[in-house]
């Protein structure tokens, strides 16, 4: 059984005019099944209101599904005895960099969650170094958050939930509010964590450049799963894609064009050095 | 006329030891009509710089001229001149605070001065420049969605009726779809009122589809200042200050290593779609 | 403008009174300010300042930095000296006009003085040496016995540490909403008290907004890594007493009885 796993998640919430009287329900995340295995990194990509936070947000036990069920690690997130365990184990990264830092030095911030688990002083101080050095924040230890930039602050906000030693990471579009190399310094400490530590990853974005190296890519819409797939799979479809107005690498949609125009293309092309070689594939052929 | 800066500097902090140099030595003309993106790297100074336009920030040297008048003269109207200058901050939505849509576009021209009617006509003009349909009108501001705000704030801003538009970074934290929209608006903006459009921006992709002059800058100075065509043609230089050209510049290049007989210099995904083909002889 | 106040803001720098266990430091701050107010004799005056001026050598905070971030507190201090200088009733000494000088009031004055500049500087002595954290925590573990009277300790200084982790946050926030509103033709300066007044709501209530956004968010993130209060809850820096915490109370203990001894065989008036 994997990791993370919901069956028929659904999750309404009730909309209210400013009196505060009922105006109608509205279903966030509609017939969601899931199923992360360990060590998967797999991506979440759907435009606002997509229902793709919402989701995230039952994975932590913050929200609690209306029907249908969310096991993490076994657990149902509906029973309060597992709370604690839960959000120990799913760790979960959120968008604003400013408002999820606690302490006024990082090394504090990074230590704040193997605090509140209780966990001996001694050890602390050993999870915030491997979990600094593991973003690649340890020189700055020191620092006071207000002093770094988005990007670093992101790292931060990883690094302490790693240090709760957690067996995934949900991270809920840790780099919408970043510059691009902000971005890309937390991609990479994500994909790290992937890879080097085996920590399963659930990334939740709408940057489609981000989601190129995940093992699995979910397309949300209107609470549903509306595609699943390898990135190949799911960005060979660019006239699906747009419709769900979400936009594709500027090489894949060059190529998607190019296609269209009659060269003929592999369907899926995710970086410049595919588009060059089946170009010159392409030219070879036709000579 | 146009907006001149003139050697301008700015150092943060000036007395202590922990002086920092904002602006060093810009000097630029902003001629009427043009759609200018201005690019850098967090810290390079962008922000600062588009302050200046509207003398929220008054130069530590140098001077800003607006129509050919010094802006920091004692005599010169500022609040007329914030009127001319529309500066739209990033994130704006942050600076919404009436109980309607409505109301908080009036903001702005009933700072000017205007009588009630005159706000609300420009108020009803702005909202539908930005594409804000009249449902929404008397709702809260805070009921809308991100993308809808952030429309509702730069309203805010074209209701004063500006001649200079300046956006910094109007698309940051938005979804794909709420960026597209609002980058259309303001193109559309500009072709039916030809008013001068500043986008300050992170990304390339967007100011290449959209401007016809990009400013580059570094460290406070002005790096490249051209075309976009000519600055992307730097791109190697971009990238050593933290900056990417286009996407489709690199695949161009690449494919010109490669042996294809293509342009490298297109910057949009059409012009690169019709260098492609015309170099694989299908038109 | 607010980010000009120097007074009492922690000063980065390795000493031993940097050392301290905050606690330590917290409890002397309060001896100190009472012990100023225990003596009306000169030699009283003169135990304070050497004891005041060895704690600033040790600290290796350039006196110089006090003294700029006293500044801020001049006119308060001009002001107790007037008055106590005017409205002393005693002995004439000079008559300008109206006012009379007495002696009494001199000698008070000058004193009030003394003891207001002591005590700034004795306080600001404590946060500049201590870090936020560390002052929080002090508190904390001072506040601990006020457990048992359902007094949320933990609270309190989670509270105090956040507010003090938001507080530039804050500000460069309101920086910005001004900075923006002021783009939209807005007026923060010109017009009588309503008028200004009136003027700040578009300043406030966005702020208010992102402040309560903030709060939300944040109790979020501290769900999400497990907070639930103070129980249950282990520490990253605990304080301990060192040897030298030790040496210190002895100090502060030494120091009031050679106070307490002066105070009552004062050779001087």
């Amino acid at each position: 059984m994997g990791i993370i796993r919901t069956s028929k998640l659904i999750y309404e919430y009730i909309r209210r005019d400013e009196e505060g009287n009922p105006e109608g329900i509205t279903r966030a995340v509609n017939d969601v099944d899931l199923d992360i295995k360990p060590g998967e990194f797999v991506a979440i990509l759907g435009h606002n209101g997509s229902g793709k936070s919402t989701l995230a947000k039952h994975i932590n036990a913050i929200l609690h599904p209306t029907e249908g069920t969310v096991w993490v690690d076994g657990m149902d997130t509906t029973d309060e005895e597992n709370v604690w365990d839960i959000r120990q184990r799913a760790g979960m990264v959120f968008q604003n960099p400013d408002n999820q830092i606690i302490g006024q030095v990082v090394e504090e911030d990074v230590g704040f969650g193997p605090e509140n688990m209780g966990v001996p002083t001694k050890e602390i101080w050993e999870r915030v170094e491997e979990s600094l050095k593991a973003v690649g924040m340890y020189e700055y230890r020191k620092y006071s958050p207000n002093k770094l930039s988005g990007g670093q602050k992101q790292r931060v906000s990883i690094a302490g939930v790693l240090a709760m030693h957690p067996k995934c990471i949900i991270l809920d579009e840790p780099t919408a509010m970043l510059d691009p190399n902000g971005r890309k310094e937390v991609i990479r400490a994500v994909r790290a964590l992937n890879q080097v530590e085996g920590v399963t990853v659930l990334l939740i974005t709408h940057y489609m450049e981000e989601v190129i190296h995940a093992d699995r890519v979910i397309v949300m819409d209107q609470g549903r799963i509306e595609l699943q797939g390898t990135p190949r799979e799911v960005f060979s479809q660019v006239d699906r894609l747009k419709s769900l107005r979400l936009d594709v690498p500027q090489v894949t949609l060059l190529a998607y064009e190019l296609k269209k125009a009659g060269v003929a293309l592999p369907d899926g092309i995710l970086t410049t050095q595919e588009l060059v070689k089946a170009l010159g594939d392409f030219a070879y052929a036709s000579h | 006329m146009a907006i001149i800066l003139d050697h301008v500097n700015h150092i943060y902090g000036g007395d202590t030891e922990m002086a920092v140099a904002a602006l060093k030595d810009v000097c630029l003309t902003i001629p009427d009509g043009q759609f200018i993106g201005l690019i850098g790297h967090t810290g390079s100074g962008k922000s600062t710089l588009v302050q200046h336009l509207n003398g929220l920030l008054k130069p530590t040297g140098g001077a800003i001229y607006y129509n050919g008048r010094d802006i920091h003269d004692e005599d010169y109207n500022k609040k007329e001149l914030r009127s001319k200058v529309g500066l739209v901050f990033q994130y704006p939505e942050h600076q919404l605070f009436e109980a309607d849509v409505f109301s908080d576009v009036c903001f702005g021209p009933k700072n000017l001065g205007l009588t009630k009617k005159e706000a609300e006509l420009r108020a009803y003009q702005a909202l539908r420049q930005v594409g804000i349909e009249k449902e929404y009108f008397y709702q809260s501001p805070f009921d809308l969605s991100g993308g809808q705000k952030r429309r509702v704030a730069i309203a805010g801003v074209l209701a004063m009726q500006p001649e200079v538009l300046v956006l910094d970074e109007p698309t940051a934290g938005l979804d794909p779809k709420g960026r597209d929209e609002i980058l259309d608006q303001v193109a559309k903006l500009k072709e039916e009122t030809g008013i001068t459009v500043i986008l300050v921006s992170h990304s390339m992709e967007d100011v290449a589809k959209y401007v016809d002059r990009i400013i580059v800058m570094n460290h406070g100075s002005v790096m490249f200042d051209d075309v976009p065509r000519e600055v992307f043609c730097h791109y190697r230089e971009l990238e050593q200050v933290g900056l990417a050209a286009p996407q489709v510049t690199y695949i161009m290049h690449e494919l010109r290593n490669a042996g294809l007989n293509v342009d490298p210099e297109a910057t949009t995904l059409e012009e690169a779609k019709a260098e492609i083909l015309k170099a694989l002889g299908k038109r | 403008m607010i980010r000009d106040i120097t007074l009492g803001q922690y000063y980065q720098t390795d000493s031993v009174i940097h050392r301290l266990d905050p606690r330590v430091k917290l409890v002397a701050t309060f001896v100190y300010i009472i012990s100023l107010f225990l003596f009306h004799n000169f030699t009283g005056y003169l135990v304070a300042a050497l004891f005041l001026a060895a704690v600033i050598k040790l600290s290796h905070v350039p006196f110089q930095y006090m003294v700029k971030g006293m500044k801020a507190i001049m006119f308060l201090l001009l002001l107790t000296v007037v008055f106590n200088l005017f409205l002393t009733p005693g002995e004439t000494l000079i008559q300008i006009w109206k006012f009379t000088i007495t002696k009494e009031g001199l000698k008070l004055s000058i004193f009030m003085a003394i003891r207001l500049v002591f005590l700034i500087i004795g306080s600001s002595l404590m946060t500049l040496t201590t870090t936020p954290n560390h002052l929080t925590d002090g508190m904390e573990s001072l506040m601990g016995p006020l457990k048992t009277l359902k007094v949320p300790v933990h609270e309190i200084a989670m509270m105090m540490s956040i507010a003090l982790r938001f507080i530039p946050i804050l500000l460069e926030e309101t920086d910005k909403i001004m900075k923006a509103q002021i783009a939209r033709g807005a007026d923060f300066e010109s017009g009588n008290l309503i008028r200004k007044a009136k003027a700040m709501i578009p300043l406030l209530v966005p702020l208010f907004i992102s402040a309560f956004h903030r709060a939300n968010d944040l109790a979020m993130a501290m769900e999400a890594r497990c907070y639930r209060g103070g129980e249950h809850r282990t520490k990253m820096k605990p304080l301990h007493y060192e040897e030298r915490d030790t040496v210190a109370y002895t100090i502060l203990v030494l120091y009031l009885i050679v106070l307490v001894v002066v105070r009552n065989i004062g050779f001087l008036p």
